[in-house]
């Protein structure tokens, strides 16, 4: 398990998850077993109280899978979740669906994850019919207290407004209404930016990182974005072809990057800089290997310039510690 | 001034028609491109950057309401030039345009190699085995292995499939390639490696570029200058190392604020507000509603004025900064209505 002792300190882990594996099968003609997809293959980790974290990598490299593993929406092969100490897999129909409404879920595209047919104020009572909540009023009053958490207003007009009429921005806030609507201990959010203009980005994020600590809720923040963490996460967890790489505390990873695959991904963004037009960019060759027969040994080594032969190509890296609270799985560390 | 540009737009204009009205999506655009520069234009989702890169290439929808505006190109003006002469002579053959995700438009039964040689079969009635050669020269220009020519479309990935289109782009040799979010849907060191190749085309053969993009630090990675877009206006145009350290147009500041940076800790800025729409654009200036540092005069559409050489900013501000003793611009006479110098 990745040190929750030193990063999250004296919290208590909410969500702890151990060697998480989910693969998925890929058949031919619908029953021909051809193959298996890796999406995430050995995770652990532990998430605290009230911690903000993300989870950064390329697509393809298991995130969303791992978020869908985390709401319960894909059985995992192997390995377990455990939510406030119980497993996941053992939980039976009622409490699963009490443990859903405890996780919120923010998707990456709000348009799509948006009923069309349904207007603002059905759209958030639904997960409150669908939780018990028979009270009309009461649901009345919820539904306009999380607009106005959610800074979406004025609420009288909101309400009675179908998804096509309002801003990508505007959508996304239903959306993170929704999933607080139930008032959750922990939201997932899968890229819940990157649909959205520049602009509007950071207007979303501060919202998601106020109601976080207000509520004082943990929250798993998706992206493939490393520029967009710094202020919106507390720890980062680099992802790579189904695996965690490296995790360390935000300014500890951006500042201090240890694992190659994460120096990649530095070198490779930039700050807005009229010099970037001058210079080539450092990028390692290849691309992200298939998740269906996963390279031998460290799954970065046939891309890493500092790959070490008859180590790197044969032995999967362990994690080790380079510095302080700074975790990292790569055989130069050793 | 001595018009040296390669491509010259004058007060270009795109309005649609749709059921709710005119959507004016280009509304007076003007910059020009010196040979071999990259000008990025910027904007926001809806500022009217696609619709921009359409007209200029004359890929029109249907439900076009108005096009006007002077184009031209090496001193010839393309825009009046009949359709059939236009695709003849300056489609592909002097203008490409990669549209976005054109990667995921390629046929899907026909071999990369002969679509990327299909321009020169048609275009310049070349044979098969001479465009295929061409083609080979131009995979191994945008760093794909010749193998690549014989494999399908789906047996590549996405940045392979990109580097295909832009391969299909260039190999009729362009003086000008429009690119429209050429990276937006690729990773991260997909998107860097394919901004590489672009460098290098453009070093290499000198190739102008028009890069069309919503991602302030990815502009960054190729401008020589920088055209920002809001409301189907451009409301600054200037130097990129200008913009990137001191852009002038109230939104160009608060929109580099906005951007979440990787080595610097300051809080990225929001912007408060959204665009206005395009059927009603606001009278005056575009931005006022947002804009912190309005005034009286914003109530008038501003006109594009000059700051410095090559440096045009579409913000009543800078009429009084011209007035004022401050300035190291050439002079303007701050009230001139006139669209462009």
């Amino acid at each position: 398990m990745i040190d929750s002792a030193t990063s999250a300190g004296r919290r208590v882990p909410l969500l702890e998850v151990d060697d998480l594996h989910t693969w998925f099968e890929l058949r031919q003609w619908g029953f021909r077993r051809v193959g298996t997809v890796h999406a995430v293959d050995g995770v652990s980790l532990a998430l605290a109280h009230g911690e903000a974290v993300a989870f950064v990598g390329e697509s393809g490299c298991g995130k969303s899978s791992l978020a869908r593993t985390l709401l319960g929406l894909h059985r995992p092969t192997q390995g377990e979740v455990r939510f406030d100490g119980q497993a996941l897999a053992g939980l039976g129909k009622a409490d699963m669906k009490a443990y859903r409404a405890k996780v919120g879920y923010v998707q990456q595209d709000p348009f799509g994850a948006l009923p069309p047919f349904l207007d603002v104020r059905r759209i958030l009572a639904e997960p409150l019919i669908v939780h018990g909540v028979t009270d009309r009023t009461e649901r009345e009053r919820r539904i306009r207290a999380v607009l106005e958490e959610v800074r979406l207003g004025p609420v009288d007009e909101v309400l009675g407004k179908f998804p096509h009429m309002l801003s990508g921005g505007q959508q996304q806030r239903v959306v993170i209404a929704r999933a607080l609507v139930l008032e959750p201990v922990m939201i997932i959010a899968d890229e819940p930016v990157s649909m959205l203009d520049a602009s509007v980005r950071v207007e979303i994020l501060d919202l998601l990182r106020r109601i976080q600590s207000e509520r004082e809720l943990t929250l798993v923040f998706i992206t493939h974005d490393l520029s967009t963490v710094r202020h919106y996460a507390e720890r980062i967890f680099v992802m790579y072809a189904g695996r965690v790489v490296e995790s360390a505390p935000v300014d500890e990873l951006l500042d201090h990057p240890q694992h190659p695959y994460t120096l990649a991904l530095l070198s490779a963004l930039s700050d807005p800089d009229a010099d970037n037009a001058l210079r080539l960019r450092e990028v390692p060759g290849g691309e992200p290997p298939s998740l269906i027969h996963p390279p031998s040994g460290c799954r970065f080594h046939p891309r890493c310039p500092q790959a070490m032969a008859g180590l790197c190509d044969r032995d999967e890296p362990i994690e080790f510690t380079p510095r302080p609270g700074h975790v990292s799985a790569c055989w130069l560390y050793q | 001034m001595a018009d040296a540009s390669l491509l010259r737009v004058d007060d270009l204009a795109l309005h649609y028609q749709t059921r709710n009205g005119v959507v004016r999506a280009v509304d007076g655009v003007s910059f020009d491109i010196q040979r071999g520069e990259a000008l990025v234009i910027l904007g926001e989702s809806g500022c009217g950057k696609s619709s921009l890169a359409k007209t200029l290439m004359r890929v029109l929808p249907r439900n076009v309401h108005h096009v006007g505006g002077r184009v031209t190109l090496d001193g010839v003006e393309i825009s009046a030039l009949p359709d059939e002469r236009f695709r003849r002579d300056v489609q592909w053959s002097r203008m490409a345009l990669v549209m976005q995700a054109s990667m995921n438009a390629l046929n899907p039964v026909v071999k990369v190699g002969a679509q990327v040689a299909e321009p020169l079969r048609v275009l310049r009635r070349w044979p098969r085995r001479r465009a295929l050669e061409r083609a080979a020269e131009v995979f191994a220009l945008v760093g794909l292995s010749n193998d690549f020519m014989t494999r399908y479309p789906f047996e590549l990935s996405g940045g392979m499939r990109q580097r295909a289109v832009l391969a299909m782009a260039l190999v009729a040799e362009p003086d000008l390639v429009i690119l429209d979010e050429p990276t937006s849907a690729l990773d991260v060191l997909t998107q860097a490696s394919i901004m590489n190749v672009l460098k290098r085309v453009k070093r290499e053969l000198g190739t102008s570029f028009i890069l069309i993009t919503h991602d302030v630090a990815t502009s960054s990675e190729l401008a020589d200058r920088v055209a920002l877009m809001y409301a189907g206006e451009l409301v600054e145009v200037c130097d990129a190392r200008r913009f990137f350290s001191e852009p002038a147009h109230p939104y160009s500041r608060m929109l580099m604020a906005s951007v979440p940076r990787l080595r610097q800790r300051e809080r990225p800025q929001s912007i408060p507000g959204q665009p206005p729409s395009l059927l009603w654009p606001p009278a005056g200036c575009r931005f006022a509603a947002r804009c912190p540092e309005r005034f009286a005069s914003c109530d008038h559409s501003p006109p594009a004025l000059p700051l410095h050489e090559r440096h045009r900013v579409r913000c009543w501000l800078h009429a009084l900064d011209n007035a004022s003793p401050v300035s190291d611009g050439p002079r303007s006479t701050g009230e001139e209505g006139t669209h462009d110098r």
